[in-house]
């Protein structure tokens, strides 16, 4: 398939996610500036970034003087994922050059890792295909949030409407999709428990750590024990 | 239009992160297989943190917090992303207006 060809067929697969990411980045960009981050900053984060859930995570720990290694932290557990896609996509991608390998890894996010592992089982995937299917998402997630940032800063004090809470509600519907049932049942009580408890005892931004190593710790005991190979 | 110098470090230390996750797969490879516990373990990483972060509002901050948390998860089971942050949103707002 010619790349052209090729590329249309990554638009065209990517164009719903594209869509649904719109109301999502719009309301990154509003509950930003509700957290006192200035329109551009906002903006900053998802041009530099351009990673949902660890950007909304990144809002919800936000104070003044700013935790960045708490901010660090979070984003790389978050964010490890990445580690998981790419590997996989590596043996997929042999036909890229060096410099395609390192923008390729520039735009991985989780939907053109997903669309891409699907045209995998069919044939090979070019770069002409990677780059239309993966690059469309950042450019319509940073427009968005500066749009939603620009709308945001007329909206006055987020908490008079409930969007302080829209964090805690996104991130329980994130959950939702990711659950794979009893597996995922220990990790959310074993990390809400603990996080809740670091947060009372303790403090911010420490109810993270805490949280994430009991939800791990967790998952890790619950797992059925490997059987060793002879 | 502004950018303070902590929340540009901050933005910047994200990005860098961010980037080597996105990269070290793909040079990597095939030499990561994980199975077993540690596959689990790994697995367990996104909802771990993601509940953690919010626990501290969901669990620790008052009651129409926790019971707009409780209506949210219903919620989540049923209805989509969007609509899903909308009746946690209106929950929490009817809910406070009672205190």
């Amino acid at each position: 398939m010619s790349p052209p060809a090729s590329a249309g067929e990554g638009v065209r697969d990517i164009l719903p996610a594209m869509i649904a990411a719109m109301p999502i980045g719009l309301l990154f960009g509003a509950l930003g500036v509700g957290k006192g981050l200035s329109v551009l900053e906002a903006g900053l984060m998802s041009i530099l970034v351009f990673a949902g859930g660890a950007q909304f995570a990144a809002l919800e720990l936000w104070t003044y003087p700013v935790p960045i290694l708490a901010l660090a932290f979070s984003t790389l557990l978050i964010n490890a994922r990445h580690v998981l896609m790419g590997a996989s996509l590596a043996p997929k991608t042999v036909g890229f050059s060096l410099l395609q390998r390192l923008g390729a890894a520039w735009v991985l996010t989780d939907e053109a890792w997903a669309l891409a592992e699907r045209r995998a089982l069919q044939q090979r995937i070019t770069p002409a295909y990677w780059f239309a299917v993966a690059a469309m998402l950042p450019v319509v997630w940073i427009g968005s949030t500066f749009l939603g940032a620009w709308l945001g800063s007329f909206l006055g004090d987020p908490k008079r409407l409930g969007a302080d809470f829209a964090f805690t509600a996104l991130f329980i519907a994130l959950i939702a999709g990711l659950w794979k049932g009893r597996a995922t049942a220990i990790t959310v009580i074993a990390s809400a428990a603990a996080a809740a408890l670091a947060y009372v005892t303790v403090g911010a931004p420490w109810h993270v750590a805490a949280g994430a190593v009991a939800g791990i710790g967790a998952a890790w005991c619950a797992a059925p024990a490997e059987r060793s190979t002879p | 239009m502004s950018v303070d110098p902590a929340a540009l470090v901050a933005i910047v230390a994200m990005a860098v992160v961010t980037y080597l996750t996105r990269v070290t797969g793909f040079f990597i490879g095939d030499r990561l297989a994980l199975r077993g516990r540690a596959k689990a373990a790994f697995d367990a990483i996104p909802p771990a943190v993601l509940v953690a972060v919010i626990a501290p509002t969901a669990l620790a901050t008052g009651w129409p917090e926790t019971v707009a948390a409780v209506v949210t998860i219903i919620a989540a089971t049923r209805l989509p992303l969007l609509a899903t942050v909308a009746v946690g949103v209106l929950s929490v707002v009817a809910l406070r207006s009672l205190t």
